[in-house]
């Protein structure tokens, strides 16, 4: 599928002018871009380029000091993570972060909570309501866990699996909340060539068969230019690219970025 | 040979998400049951009740509570002994002050005021986490049982500071020998067992425990975390409150209110440690073995031919939990309750190891 | 005026006691991160080997510093039997096997020397001195206490400085780095342990002599924790002043608000104060503010 054939829609996320600074360090200085539907975006640079940052700020873990997020056209007021996965923005992170003590479908089950109803009482009593739910909902996170060719490990603690099936394992959890935007940190990071493969297997066809729109940080610039619609590139905090993969391919300011300039 | 389950196939996810998927558990667990309510009265005798199995059922009730909080939702609580004691004086008041009120509603209710208590007290805890809310609920071990002596009102300005239950009746039933004690207890013990168990394998465990695990990668997702701890709190307490008004009305029978001091606190947490974090069979486990063991020492030192003072046993009992917890820490943190279930995968595939 | 000052001097004595416990934890928190429950334990520990030593006629000098033998000791056991198990594990793992050690401590320091309380005299003079024309009353044994405990707070801020201090400091902040830079990490843990025990055979000898060596002191020294919490687990002053804080704080409130509710207040104010604290500035009076990252 050629990225042309892609039905790219309006502008789903707009950053404007974000300044995210911690004491004195400054982490991010007045950035601005915008993420479309259905596309696939990806922020790249240097390490310390302030990416996690801005991934942070989008999913309201960090509240920059200055600058705006707008999404789906509303003006976003600091928002708590929790509120910004309830509007349906999910993610994974650079060092996994799953619930160790779970298996893979308890996690990946905690990750479907926000769509489940059942409070304290219902769940005491288990059977009637909170039964059904457990299993409508299980057969949905069974959809998720067919995709992702993670069915032999449904059981398993997740603190016993190596590290591409925990990758595997997290992006599960973050598809389980069916979200508008998915916010991948690396997911990547650490793996071998058959892995990544795998892995962008799976990330094109959440984005083509569910219709998520997905904003990726990625060192391997190979996959990068393979998968991305859309580049955006920091250094130092600042944005000093933006554009389809070709045209930051050959743009001098990112050149200099990743091989160094002499001054 | 017979703990197997080759050949049996779940066929709807309702299979897959029940408490015991094997058969042969299920068959175990009603033995269990069928000993527990039957075998037990037509042969115990006043002492098992009385000195082991009533106190049993009252301490696992209260382990249980706070493994909910600290071993499921990884909120560490040093004030489980204080909660108790909410929870019997509220017991002890609704039952004297509101004649005929029904036995369950005195229990029901002690336990939703001690749930209230403990959110009050589980506030910190949005902020702070650890060792630090361990301090924090050091507060309410030391303030409540204070409270309850000098608010002379809870006790209803006893003289002695002593509140004496009031003979128990359900519905007709006058429960007043031992085994009927037991049989109460027992009763009350199972539902709220099985309610726990309910409530782990579904949304709030889920939640709790993803808190336990990574508060951050929680919040993320979408849990709250104010909501995810405050009805850990809740829970947990209302546990514990039960099993304090329990402890009171069909264990201790009378009691000083500031009996319920930091040692019980201290019991309860070796209990879950010992017996396994995270587990409800662990909860059980852990309490039996911590009832045992001072019995042990104090019986079988002089068959052995040793006759040790109660000021040693009751030393060497300490360094004897002490090194227990060390010990369960460092080898099996998730204690007795893990050993058992290692010993149930051995056996699925006994005799051949591979 | 006179009477409230009497209180409030009263208090930061008490307060002293409390800062020299608090010490104890502050060290080996700052050190490996671990929050040591068993301090008091490792307090009453201290205090009964040592009047033990003394009771069997062993000379001052020399049971203080057998004593100090059996504290070095013991942090090497701890480090050997408990911490090297744990190391990579949460920080509440650890805390909870310091409330095992101090279960043990406490029954194994009760099963060799007994459970009674026993006197301790150091030869620390405790004549009342009159300050005012005679309107305030001190105990001459709460400034001595106060000398000890700025003397060895200075010994520990020199000590610091030093190689072993920093390395120390390194540790605390990672330790795989400072492994990887070469600093042997198990050597620092006995180390810290030791001058905890140390610190803790201090406050042992200090407390006994006020009240007599006895199992009570262990639940006294959980006084220390809401010291730590208004001063911060990793400050040393904040330990000092934590403790002065809660000691007059206590004592003021017993005196002027306590007969409101009928007494007894001075067995929790200090915690509902930390409560009250934590929700305020849960980094306490000196800690440091994290962070978060994912």
């Amino acid at each position: 599928m050629s990225v042309a054939d892609k039905k790219i829609g309006d502008v789903l996320l707009k950053v404007e002018n974000i300044s995210l600074s911690f004491g004195g360090v400054k982490a991010l200085s007045d950035i601005s871009f915008e993420i479309r539907e259905h596309e696939v975006l990806a922020i790249i640079g240097p390490n310390g380029a302030g990416k996690s940052s801005m991934l942070n700020c989008i999913n309201g873990f960090y509240h920059p000091q200055q600058g705006t997020i707008t999404y789906r056209g509303e003006k976003r007021k600091q928002m708590k993570p929790h509120e910004a996965a309830s509007h349906g923005i999910a993610r994974t992170f650079q060092n996994i972060a799953l619930f160790k003590g779970m298996s893979t479908l308890d996690n990946i089950m905690t990750g479907r909570l926000l769509k489940m109803k059942a409070g304290l009482i219902a769940s005491a009593f288990y059977k009637g309501p909170a039964e059904r739910e457990q299993i409508v909902h299980r057969e949905f996170c069974e959809r998720i866990i067919d995709f992702l060719e993670i069915q032999a490990i449904r059981k398993v603690p997740v603190g016993r699996l190596p590290y591409g099936l925990q990758k595997r394992v997290e992006l599960a959890r973050a598809l389980a909340a069916e979200p508008t935007l998915l916010l991948l940190d690396e997911p990547m990071a650490g793996m071998n060539l058959e892995e990544k493969q795998d892995m962008c297997r799976f990330i094109l066809d959440v984005n083509d068969e569910f219709g998520t729109t997905i904003c990726l940080i990625e060192h391997d610039m190979g996959v990068v230019m393979d998968i991305s619609d859309r580049v955006v590139v920091l250094d130092y905090g600042r944005k000093i690219g933006d554009g389809v993969p070709a045209e930051v391919k050959n743009n001098q300011a990112v050149i200099d970025a990743y091989l160094g300039v002499q001054h | 040979m017979l703990y197997r389950e080759s050949g049996q196939y779940k066929t709807t996810y309702g299979a897959d998400q029940a408490i015991f998927t094997i058969p042969q558990d299920r068959v175990f667990f009603a033995l269990l049951m069928l000993v527990a309510f039957v075998g037990i009265p037509l042969v115990a005798t006043n002492y098992v009740y009385t000195a082991l199995l009533i106190p049993f059922l009252c301490l696992s009730l209260a382990a249980l509570g706070l493994n909910i909080l600290t071993g499921y939702c990884g909120q560490l609580s040093l004030g489980t002994g204080a909660f108790m004691g909410v929870g019997a004086v509220a017991a002890w008041n609704l039952a004297t002050r509101v004649p005929d009120l029904n036995l369950v509603v005195i229990f029901i209710l002690a336990g939703l005021v001690t749930a209230a208590v403990g959110m009050f007290f589980g506030l910190p805890s949005l902020r702070i986490k650890g060792f630090y809310l361990a301090v924090a609920t050091l507060a309410a071990q030391f303030f409540l049982p204070w409270l309850f002596v000098k608010w002379g009102w809870l006790t209803n300005h006893a003289a002695s500071g002593v509140i004496t239950v009031p003979p128990l009746t359900l519905l007709g039933w006058s429960i007043d020998t031992p085994m009927e004690k037991y049989l109460f207890a027992l009763g009350v013990v199972a539902i709220l067992a099985l309610g726990a168990k309910n409530m782990i394998r579904s949304n709030p465990g889920r939640q709790w425990m993803a808190i336990r695990d990574m508060d951050i990668a929680a919040e993320i997702i979408g849990i709250r975390p104010v909501v995810a701890k405050l009805t850990a709190f809740a829970v947990s307490s209302f546990y514990i409150g039960v099993a304090g008004a329990l402890y009171l009305f069909v264990y201790l029978g009378s009691a000083e209110p500031d009996g319920f001091g930091i040692n019980l606190s201290f019991q309860a947490l070796f209990m879950i440690i010992i017996g396994g974090l995270g587990s409800i069979l662990g909860s059980f486990l852990g309490a039996f073995f911590i009832l045992l063991l001072p019995i042990f020492l104090t019986r079988v030192p002089p068959m052995l031919g040793f006759d040790l003072s109660t000021a040693l046993v009751s030393h060497l009992e300490f360094m004897v939990f002490g090194a227990l917890i060390v010990f369960f820490l460092i080898v099996e943190p998730h204690g007795l309750a893990r050993l058992w279930q290692i010993t149930k995968e051995k056996l699925r595939v006994w005799p051949f190891p591979y | 005026m006179a009477f409230f000052l009497e209180v409030l001097i009263g208090g930061l004595m008490a307060g002293v006691m409390y800062s020299l416990v608090a010490l104890g934890f502050v060290l080996i928190f700052k050190a490996s991160g671990v929050f040591n429950f068993a301090q008091g334990a490792m307090v009453l520990f201290a205090g009964l080997f040592f009047v033990g030593f003394t009771e069997l006629g062993v000379p001052m000098w020399l049971a203080l510093l057998l004593t100090v033998g059996v504290m070095v000791l013991l942090a090497g056991v701890i480090e050997r039997l408990v911490l090297r198990h744990l190391v990579n594990q949460e920080g509440i793992i650890l805390f909870m096997a310091t409330i095992g050690v101090s279960f043990f401590l406490d029954g194994f320091g009760q099963l060799i020397w007994g459970s009674n309380v026993r006197q301790l005299d150091i030869g620390i003079p405790t004549d009342p001195i009159f300050l005012m024309d005679g309107e305030i009353l001190i105990q001459s044994f709460d400034l001595w206490a106060a000398l000890v405990a700025g003397t060895l707070l200075a010994a520990l801020v020199v000590f610091q400085k030093t190689r072993t201090g920093r390395a120390l400091r390194a540790v605390a902040d990672d330790h795989q780095a400072a492994q990887s830079v070469g600093i042997p990490l198990n050597v620092i843990w006995i180390i810290v342990w030791a001058i905890a025990g140390l610190v803790a055979l201090v406050a042992g000898v200090m407390w006994g002599s006020k009240l007599g060596v006895q199992p009570a002191i262990v639940s006294l020294a959980l006084k220390a924790l809401p010291v730590l919490i208004l001063g911060g687990f990793t400050s040393i002053p904040g330990a000092i002043l934590g403790g002065l804080i809660i000691g007059a704080g206590e004592k003021l409130a017993e005196v002027y608000i306590g007969p409101l509710f009928g007494g007894g207040i001075e067995n929790w104010f200090a915690y509902v104060l930390a409560l009250g604290f934590l929700l305020i500035r849960p980094q306490g009076l000196f800690g440091e503010k994290l962070i978060e990252r994912v």
